[in-house]
Parts: structure tokens; C-alpha cells; sequence
């Protein structure tokens, strides 16, 4: 029943980016209203997905690679619908499927949703900082997403190629401002999710402490070369997208090694 | 009910021709006096036209005679020579949903003729020459323009060199109200482009020249500050927008002397329009990082590619229209032929409707 809600949330995704895909190609690139409805549709139905599995396993539903990619694409698709009309990003949305579409099209293909049986009981300390984190990572995702827009962006500029999508994203100046938004509510989010994994009452893995301080660190840095005026904008947006495919793999990396050490 | 148009426009007549039609806005109570029982009267610089219903047939030398008889011309003589065309019922029909949408434009796709239309619609209105006939025409046609520009993309981008240096500015800025211009050059061409950044909402104007006392007096016509010619090179670090037009035969702007002016600005994008030839910037600056280097043939190549989409959407933008016109004439025809039974005898301007109605 929870996968079959998956499912129709990855098919509401999906639509979005069929049509995008088609009317890119007609050339004639007019953002309405039906990306926002499915990724609104699509979020529902992840909503309740989630919400679901999370009666099912007692817990907040993070006790696997499978449900912490899905709670990935939760946290993309609320920030888009947070961020995206807020900044006039409509066309975000074009951008923002496909990627939620790869996460949960992924989480279902990939034999990862392996029932662990849970001998612990519900630590809420450890779920607050798991799931503070993947929200963090959501908006480093919508921040790599602005980013591939401000490349497309800046690319028809320079070139003097004008294509109709040019005409319907938000001039550069806005998107960089909202690359910088979201770097910063990542960031935030993503120190409040490592400094509440210290208080959760265990150990926490090297490996995992290590990697998340490395990503932290990462975007750190993207963050001070934005404000040291050292990093130009087109390099910030480049650095938003390797940053998150970096963060990205490395949140596998943790959730694996997690798996393999202890189910909370 | 015959519902008809006779005009001329920049298709059939030189400007010579139009402009002596120049004066024919306000024809509606000669037309009526010539037998339509509505009339209204779109008169701009690239056409004239009169769009009128009648119960009887008024010949198109008559709509001329009463055009002319407005205008004031003396050569009425003259009027069977002129280009005039005559549509009939659908074609009408078509024809105005046509000029409505921008299709029938110098400039394909251009908007301004919608507001022109509904002037014109509006000022018939009032002196209650328009009729249930045209009411209902000229709403359509004000919907079948506004489908035609949001389904279409046959008002994108801009076709004019100015206004794509506009346009550009707002994709990379936004607001143009926050960003500073630095005019290098005070020729018309510069004075043109700075008007067009001025109408979307500039105001941080400096104007430099080898000469001056012509930056100050462009500066004094723009409203903005003029700076010395020697100064401007420090301008740089502040201002957003660039536009040169100087007659400068070896670049004023290369990579070398740009770098160090930009390096306090490595977060803002400056914006170079050089509309000098020969080129007053060296084409490699566009490879600097946060640069957009446009000059005059890039503007241009921007302009022809916009008029090459318009004219892409002509056939989108026909079928919309080819649609309206079968379904209005549709249910209008029987309309016309009740309403000619209806409003036989009775005074032509009874059939204007209430301001409620419309």
C-alpha cells in the first residue's frame, strides 16, 4: 500500500517532467501552473507515504537507504514549494522534478528497502538530527538546482544564443540571490542536524562524523568565498552543483555505514 | 446586417497617403450620416480603417469620402485612386482579430496596436457609434488577442536594437532602478538606448565625452551627471551598465585595463553595450567572468532572432484566430440577420448599449 503511494507521487513527478521535456522541445517554453500542481500532488502523496511508514516502523521513517532517499526528495520537494513561488522560481520546478524523480524512481528500483528489525526504542534526539540534516540537504539541493539555472542562464547570455527558456527564467542577479538563500538555510540546518547528533546519547561512527564535518566544511567554504567576494557567481553556482553531488554520495556513504553499525 | 471593413494601411499606402488620413479618428457621425448603423474608426500611423455595420450596402468610396471629409483634405477627387481594401463578414472578422493580435503589424507581434484598438473602441463608445455589432466583435477581439499572446510566442523578445539592449539589462539585473549607467560617448545612438534604460526605470545616469561640455548637456537632457573623460575608467568599479559609442579608433576597453577596474566587483555582472563601430570594446572582455559584452551585431542577431520566432507563431496564431472567427461568425450571423429586422427604422443611436454591458 506505501509503495503504491510512492509510486502515483513518482508518477505526479514524472508528468512534470514529460512536460517540460515537451515543450522544450516544441521550443516554446511557457512555465503554467501544471509543474507546481504535480510537484504539489507529488509531495502529498510522499506526505503520506512517509507518513505511513513512519506508524509502520515506530519511528521517524529513516531506518534505511530506501526511506532516507524518499525523505531526501520530501525535503526537495517542500523547499521548492517553500522557496519556489516565494522568489518568483517557477520554472524551478522544471529543474526540481527530474531530480526528485531520479532519487525516488532510484529508492524504488534499487533493491535498498530492506526491513531491519528495530530492537531499540525511538530515540527522538537521534531523528531530529537525522531528519534536520536531510532537510538541510534538500535545500542544498534546491541551491545546486538554482544553480544549473543561473549556468543556463549565464551560458545563453555569453553565447548571445537566446533559446525560449531564456526569456522565462529570473534574470541572474535573482538567481543568485536565491543560490545564496539557500546555501545559507542549508548550511543552517545542516549545523543545527551535526550539533544535535552530539547530543544524542551514542556513539556516533568516526567515518560518519568525519564525512558530515567534510561537507559542512565544503559548503563553508562556498559560503566564505561568496562573502570574501573571492568566488565569482558563476563559479558559486558550478560549486553548488559539485557540492551537492558530493554531499549527495557521502549521505549514502553514512547511511550505509549507519546500516551496517546500528538501526536507531 | 452587412458587417464590413474599408482601410488602408502600410500594406497597401505609403506614408505620404496615410498621413493625409491622419486626422480620420472621429469619422463615426459622417459614417453613420452615410448609412452604417454602427461604425468605429482605427486610425494610427500604419493604417486607417473603418469597421462598420450597416443595413444597407455604403460603398468604399463613400467610407473614403467621409474619411477624407474628417481629415479635411481637399483631393477628394482623388479618393477612387487610393489603396483602399474592403473586407467583408468573415473576413472582417479575420482581418481585425489579425491587426488585433499583431499580425497584420510593420513589426509582427508588436502590442501596441491592442492598446490603439481599444482606444479607439473606447472613444467610439462613447460618442455611441458602436453598436451590440461591434461590441461584440471588438470584445472578442480583445480576448483573441490576449490568447493569441499567452499561447503563442509571438510577442517574445524584442526586434529592436534598443530595446534588446533593454531587455538584456532585466534578464541580468532585474530592476534596472538599482543599477548605474555609464554612457561613454554622447551621440544620438547613445541618448536612444539610454531613453529606452530610463523608460524600464534607470536613474543612476553618468555620461562621459572627449568633449565636455556635450557629456554635460546629454547628462542635463537625461538627467543624470556628467563625469569627466579622463575619470571614467574609475567608474567602472560602481556602475552596472556600459554603453559606448565613442568614435575611438583603437579599443577603450580591453581584458588588460578591465581587470584590475573589476576586481572589486567579482559578485556583480557588468553589463557592456557597445554600440560603436569601430568597436570601442575588445571582443575578448566577453570571456571574462561576469561579463556580457553585446555590440552592435550582436544586438542585432538577437533582434532577427526574435522576429524569426514571431514569425514561427504566425501559423499557431492563425489557427487561433481561424477558431474565433468560425465560431463568432457563427453566432453572430443569425444575430445579425434578427437584429436587422429588430432595428429597422429605428434610430441608429439606440443601438449603443448601456456602459453596464460592456
Amino acid at each position: 500500500m506505501d509503495r503504491n503511494l510512492l509510486i502515483i507521487s513518482t508518477v505526479c513527478f514524472l508528468a512534470a517532467v514529460v512536460r517540460t521535456g515537451i515543450v522544450l522541445r516544441t521550443g516554446f517554453f511557457r512555465p503554467g501552473k501544471f509543474n507546481f500542481l504535480a510537484i504539489g500532488l507529488g509531495f502529498l502523496f510522499q506526505t503520506a507515504f512517509l507518513s505511513i511508514r513512519g506508524h509502520a516502523v515506530g519511528r521517524c521513517p529513516l531506518t534505511n537507504l530506501f526511506e532516507v532517499f524518499i525523505f531526501l526528495a520530501w525535503a526537495v520537494a517542500l523547499i521548492y514549494l517553500l522557496v519556489g513561488p516565494a522568489y518568483r522560481l517557477s520554472l524551478m520546478g522544471a529543474f526540481t522534478a527530474p531530480l526528485v524523480v531520479l532519487l525516488q524512481g532510484f529508492a524504488l528500483i534499487a533493491p535498498i528497502d530492506i526491513r531491519h528489525p528495530v530492537n531499540l526504542p525511538a530515540n527522538p534526539s537521534l531523528e531530529f538530527h537525522a531528519s534536520v540534516s536531510l532537510v538541510a540537504y534538500g535545500a542544498f539541493a534546491l541551491a545546486c538546482i538554482a544553480g544549473v539555472m543561473y549556468l543556463v542562464q549565464e551560458r545563453q547570455l555569453k553565447t548571445h544564443q537566446l533559446r525560449s527558456i531564456f526569456y522565462h527564467l529570473p534574470p541572474l542577479t535573482d538567481l543568485f540571490a536565491a543560490i545564496t538563500r539557500l546555501l545559507w538555510w542549508g548550511f543552517i540546518l545542516y549545523t543545527v542536524g551535526i550539533v544535535s547528533g552530539f547530543f544524542t546519547g551514542r556513539p556516533l561512527p568516526r567515518v560518519q562524523v568525519v564525512a558530515a564535518i567534510g561537507v559542512w566544511l565544503l559548503y563553508a567554504a562556498i559560503l566564505q568565498g561568496r562573502y570574501l567576494r573571492r568566488i565569482a557567481p558563476k563559479r558559486i553556482a558550478a560549486l553548488c552543483i559539485v557540492g551537492f553531488s558530493v554531499a549527495l554520495t557521502l549521505l549514502w556513504g553514512i547511511t550505509f555505514s549507519a546500516q551496517t553499525h546500528s538501526v536507531p | 446586417m452587412n458587417l464590413f471593413c474599408v482601410g488602408l494601411s502600410h500594406h497597401t499606402a505609403n506614408v505620404e497617403t496615410r498621413e493625409r488620413f491622419a486626422g480620420g479618428a472621429g469619422s463615426e457621425c459622417t459614417l453613420r450620416e452615410a448609412g452604417c448603423a454602427e461604425a468605429l474608426v482605427l486610425a494610427t500611423c500604419n493604417r486607417v480603417e473603418v469597421y462598420a455595420a450597416s443595413e444597407k450596402r455604403v460603398s468604399t468610396d463613400q467610407i473614403a469620402e467621409c474619411l477624407l471629409q474628417k481629415a479635411e483634405v481637399n483631393d477628394r477627387g482623388h479618393s477612387e485612386a487610393l489603396p483602399f481594401y474592403r473586407y467583408e463578414a468573415a473576413k472582417c472578422v479575420q482581418h481585425l482579430f489579425r491587426v488585433a493580435s499583431g499580425l497584420d503589424s510593420m513589426v509582427v507581434g508588436e502590442t501596441e496596436i491592442l492598446g490603439q484598438t481599444k482606444k479607439a473602441y473606447q472613444s467610439a463608445r462613447e460618442t455611441g457609434a458602436v453598436g451590440p455589432c461591434l461590441h461584440r466583435l471588438f470584445q472578442r477581439a480583445f480576448r483573441v488577442a490576449k490568447q493569441v499572446r499567452t499561447y503563442t510566442e509571438i510577442t517574445r523578445g524584442s526586434v529592436s536594437v534598443g530595446s534588446v539592449a533593454v531587455d538584456l539589462a532585466q534578464k541580468i539585473f532585474g530592476k534596472l532602478s538599482d543599477c548605474g549607467v555609464l554612457v561613454l560617448g554622447a551621440g544620438e545612438t547613445s541618448e536612444r538606448t539610454v531613453r529606452t534604460l530610463i523608460s524600464r526605470g534607470a536613474n543612476d545616469l553618468r555620461v562621459s565625452n572627449r568633449s565636455n561640455d556635450r557629456a554635460e548637456e546629454l547628462a542635463q537632457r537625461v538627467g543624470g551627471r556628467a563625469v569627466r573623460f579622463d575619470e571614467w575608467p574609475q567608474q567602472c568599479s560602481e556602475i552596472d551598465i556600459l554603453i559606448t559609442s565613442t568614435s575611438s579608433e583603437t579599443p577603450l576597453l580591453t581584458p588588460t585595463n578591465l581587470g584590475p577596474m573589476l576586481a572589486n566587483r567579482i559578485d556583480r555582472p557588468l553589463f557592456i553595450i557597445d554600440i560603436a563601430v569601430p568597436r570601442d570594446v575588445d571582443p575578448t572582455v566577453n570571456e571574462m567572468d561576469g561579463v556580457y559584452l553585446y555590440d552592435i551585431d550582436a544586438l542585432r542577431s538577437v533582434a532577427e532572432q526574435s522576429l524569426a520566432v514571431r514569425r514561427q507563431q504566425i501559423a499557431s496564431a492563425e489557427a487561433i484566430i481561424a477558431e474565433h472567427v468560425a465560431d463568432f461568425f457563427d453566432k453572430i450571423s443569425g444575430e445579425l440577420t434578427r437584429g436587422s429586422q429588430i432595428t429597422a427604422g429605428s434610430p441608429v443611436a439606440d443601438s449603443s448599449l448601456p456602459a453596464s454591458q460592456l
